[in-house]
């Protein structure tokens, strides 16, 4: 039992459990789901679709996270991406065909890709603090969109284009398809490649795994490019929800609530131990308070707050200190407990925990 | 004379570990008093104890006969202890005069007035025979007057105390001149100095006393004049009587069997020239020196760790070019950090991922050992180094010194090495984990693997090597068999300077 309240990811459950059993009492519809033309639909299901491009993101910042590192560029990415894609789309003059958005597609990864690269080179290669070298591209990616779509919001008419965030695949939405599957993807390369536990060993001790001939450089690059990568579908699906490429909007604020997700999900900002499942909580926390702050009617202005108090409430309950007091009180409030047990052993575990 | 500030019977315990054991200390006014020790024998813990940084668990603390107690840091300060540490804390991008008058500035009105505090500054700095402008830039600065800046900042207050940790680590020949003058002028105005440097020559040149620890525990304190430099060393370095298995030692001065690591005057920045090494197969060469000697700069050339600026490495006969760790471990050559916590161990994972990672790095990200695989190869490590608690699971970080040492042996012997350099793998662990780890070093030459042992303990050098280098003042002075050598003998080399060393 005691394992169990003391798994890391206990605490970040128990809030989204949480919130989703205080919106089924609020409004009992938020369970419910209707199925129309073959399509799933419901309060859920639009959570899991609209959490996309920040689960994406956040999935590439845990990596970056692990290794001691940070990426403030992915907003930027997103917007840069976002510009690629439609321009190529725009100026095809064909925007309906499936093949000129595939290669719209492909091309934003790739430019996407290479910011990341740029990012890696950066922090690995050059040695720029983290959070430094990603500001540079945070402050300049949305200049660089806004000088690819000419100035303009770029806007186009493209079902193929559409499909991609708002289009339905076996009667789920495609969107929560593109998300299983980079959690997938991450999971499975971090845990069954050894990739997993050597960003662990970088961030965690990066001179110690150097002396251990870990290719430190090489992971801290491939995290700034994953991100990256990650950032520019993220984008894709932001431009393809309003169909249209934004540069002064996409993506605002996301590599904070990216960096959120990976907090809430249990991830330190020190580096080190990551838990992609963590993360994947995490983000639909966020989701999921986003979803209720719409419905509870809170004026737009004022859900900043909202949702600042839950995730105050939420940090707060995961803080160490916090865990001990807690821990302390329950001890305290258990002297027949104590009496049962051998008390030797109690200490052992104080140990242990400690 | 009343001792100015006296400790006596100071313990301070870490977990179970006691980092100071009973130790007494005195210090006069207007005296310049040394620490002397090892790595791990208490010297910063003591510093600490004395300007607050630390409780002391037992013993007690006086200040001019009175019994204090200091909270922090900035109680100590206020009667007068004032320390400057080895790390250089000085604000770069204020000015000197903001470093100087640093959380003390001058008000007027309450507002803090930028001129008085230049003012202040500049008489301060001229006190030190320091002519710099007290509204410049620290930062722009040479690191000699950012160290002078922090010593001035140390004076400012009304010091009857000054502590120096390593003052003159990161100075040349004319700042530590420079900085002594400083120290005999503060000498002559009554200020008890404490002064620690690894340095015996200017410890000789500046010290009136020295007070010399051992693995914690106080060894004695002696008039710097009455001391004799040998003697100071032994008694810094000690004795070791830990139970060992003798080995077999040859008596060539040349090893008998193939050379398997052979460098010829490899030249590292700060601390080591021109070292020749000849490392046969399964040999045991130790490698005996003081802290600061060269004997890490060695170990880590040798290792790839650091790029050595010149010099011929070859591994059995073939020209190598170790520029990194990873390079040198594909050529069979591991090196086990002196500092086990800080580059060795990676804290939070488990023992059974510090045991794989040097395997696993070695074998690149894609190809990861198979967890059945990687579990029996950790088990059988535990088993065969007697890793305690043997569980696999439980982070490294938690382990005992000589069980993380033990992981840290466990990882490189893992990768079936032809060369092992282990820096001071047995310091600051129990003696029976040193006994076990010493006669493991056996075992392991005699099935064929050529180590480089380095210790600050010379009768362990001894007894582990088949061959001892002596390492000091950044050069190797002498390369002998170990049976042609005693520990008096040995103790002369590492401690004298070359005049008298013939």
């Amino acid at each position: 039992m005691r394992s169990i309240w003391r798994h890391r990811l206990f605490w970040p459950v128990v809030a989204l459990l949480t919130l989703i059993a205080v919106n089924s009492i609020a409004r009992p519809n938020f369970i419910k789901f209707r199925v129309r033309d073959g399509e799933l639909f419901g309060a859920i299901i639009t959570i899991l679709r609209d959490s996309a491009p920040l689960m994406l993101v956040a999935l590439g910042m845990t990596i970056v996270i692990a290794t001691r590192g940070i990426d403030l560029s992915v907003g930027a990415i997103m917007a840069v991406s976002g510009a690629v894609a439609l321009t190529i789309i725009d100026n095809s003059g064909d925007a309906g065909n499936l093949g000129v958005v595939l290669i719209a597609v492909v091309a934003a990864l790739l430019v996407s890709l290479v910011l990341g690269v740029w990012n890696g080179f950066l922090v690995s290669v050059l040695g720029i603090q983290p959070i430094i070298a990603t500001l540079v591209l945070m402050l300049a990616g949305r200049g660089v969109a806004l000088l690819i779509t000419g100035g303009f919001i770029t806007t186009v008419n493209s079902e193929p284009f559409s499909f991609i965030a708002t289009g339905y695949l076996f009667v789920l939405p495609f969107a929560f398809f593109i998300s299983v599957a980079a959690i997938t993807v991450i999971g499975l390369v971090e845990r069954r490649t050894a990739l997993g536990v050597l960003t662990e060993a970088v961030g965690i001790n990066p001179e110690a795994s150097r002396l251990a001939g870990v290719r430190s450089r090489g992971i801290i690059w491939g995290a700034y490019i994953v991100s990256g990568t990650l950032a520019g579908l993220a984008g894709i699906l932001y431009a393809s929800n309003i169909r249209a490429a934004d540069a002064n909007a996409a993506g605002v604020f996301i590599e904070l609530y990216a960096i959120l997700a990976v907090v809430l999900g249990g991830t330190s900002l020190n580096g080190g131990k990551f838990s992609i499942a963590g993360t994947v909580i995490g983000v639909l926390i966020i989701q999921t308070l986003d979803s209720t702050i719409l419905f509870l009617g809170v004026p737009s202005a004022q859900s900043p707050v909202f949702f600042a108090i839950v995730v105050v409430v939420v940090v707060v309950v995961q803080s160490p200190r916090i865990r001990n007091a807690i821990g302390r009180m329950s001890r305290s409030r258990q002297p027949k407990a104590a009496a049962v047990e051998p008390p030797v052993e109690d200490k052992q575990k104080a140990e242990v925990t400690r | 004379m009343r001792p100015l500030l006296e400790l006596t019977g100071a313990t301070v315990r870490f977990g179970a570990d006691a980092a100071l054991d009973r130790v007494d200390f005195r210090l006069f006014p207007g005296e310049v008093h040394s620490l002397m020790g090892e790595n791990g024998a208490g010297k910063s813990t003591l510093i600490k104890a004395i300007t607050g940084a630390l409780p002391l668990d037992a013993g007690e603390l006086r200040l001019e006969g009175d019994h204090v107690a200091f909270a922090s840091p900035h109680e100590a300060q206020a009667v007068g202890i004032s320390t400057v540490y080895q790390e250089i804390e000085v604000l770069p991008n204020l000015s000197v005069a903001e470093n100087i008058c640093l959380g003390r500035e001058p008000r007027r009105a309450g507002v803090i007035s930028v001129r008085l505090m230049q003012a202040r500054a500049r008489e301060i700095l001229l006190d030190l025979g320091l002519d710099i402008d007290p509204a410049s830039m620290l930062g722009q600065h040479s690191v000699a007057v950012q160290q002078l800046v922090a010593i001035a900042r140390a004076i400012s207050t009304d010091v009857r105390i000054l502590v120096l940790d390593e003052p003159t680590s990161s100075l040349d020949l004319d700042e530590v001149a420079e900085l002594f003058r400083v120290i005999r002028d503060l000498r002559s105005r009554g200020v008890a100095i404490l002064f620690v440097s690894h340095f015996l020559d200017q410890v000789y040149e500046i010290c009136d006393r020295v007070t010399v620890l051992r693995d914690g525990a106080f060894v004695g304190e002696y008039l710097t004049t009455e001391l004799l430099r040998i003697d100071l060393v032994q008694k810094m370095l000690g004795r070791d009587m830990a139970d060992l298995k003798e080995r077999e030692h040859t008596d060539d001065a040349a090893p008998e069997a193939a050379v398997v690591l052979e460098a010829r005057g490899v030249t590292a920045a700060h601390g080591i020239a021109d070292a020749d090494v000849d490392l046969g197969e399964g040999e045991v060469l130790g490698v005996a020196g003081l802290l600061g000697s060269g004997r890490t700069s060695l170990a880590r050339a040798l290792t790839g760790v650091n790029r050595p600026h010149a010099g011929i490495i070859r591994i059995e006969g073939a020209g190598v070019h170790l520029d990194s760790p990873r390079r040198a471990m594909s050529l069979g050559v591991v090196y086990s950090s002196e500092d086990r916590r800080r580059d060795g161990i990676v804290a939070e994972l488990s023992v059974l991922d510090n045991i794989t990672l040097a395997l696993q790095a070695e074998r690149g990200v894609l190809r990861q050992l198979p967890v059945a695989r990687r579990r029996e190869l950790a088990a059988s490590w535990v088993e065969a180094l007697d890793i305690r608690p043997a569980d696999l699971d439980r982070p490294a970080g938690t382990l005992s010194g000589g069980n993380q040492q033990k992981v840290l042996l466990a990882r490189l012997l893992a990768l079936s090495p032809r060369v092992l350099v282990l820096d001071e793998p047995t310091r600051g662990i129990d003696v029976g984990a040193k006994v076990e780890i010493q006669n493991l070093v056996g075992e392991l030459a005699d099935n064929g693997m050529s180590v480089i042992f380095i210790s600050a303990e010379l009768e362990e050098v001894l007894r582990v090597g088949d061959r001892v280098a002596v390492v000091r003042d950044g050069r190797i002075v002498r390369t002998a068999p170990a049976g042609a050598l005693s520990a008096d003998a040995l103790l002369a080399l590492v401690a004298q300077p070359d005049e008298d060393g013939e």
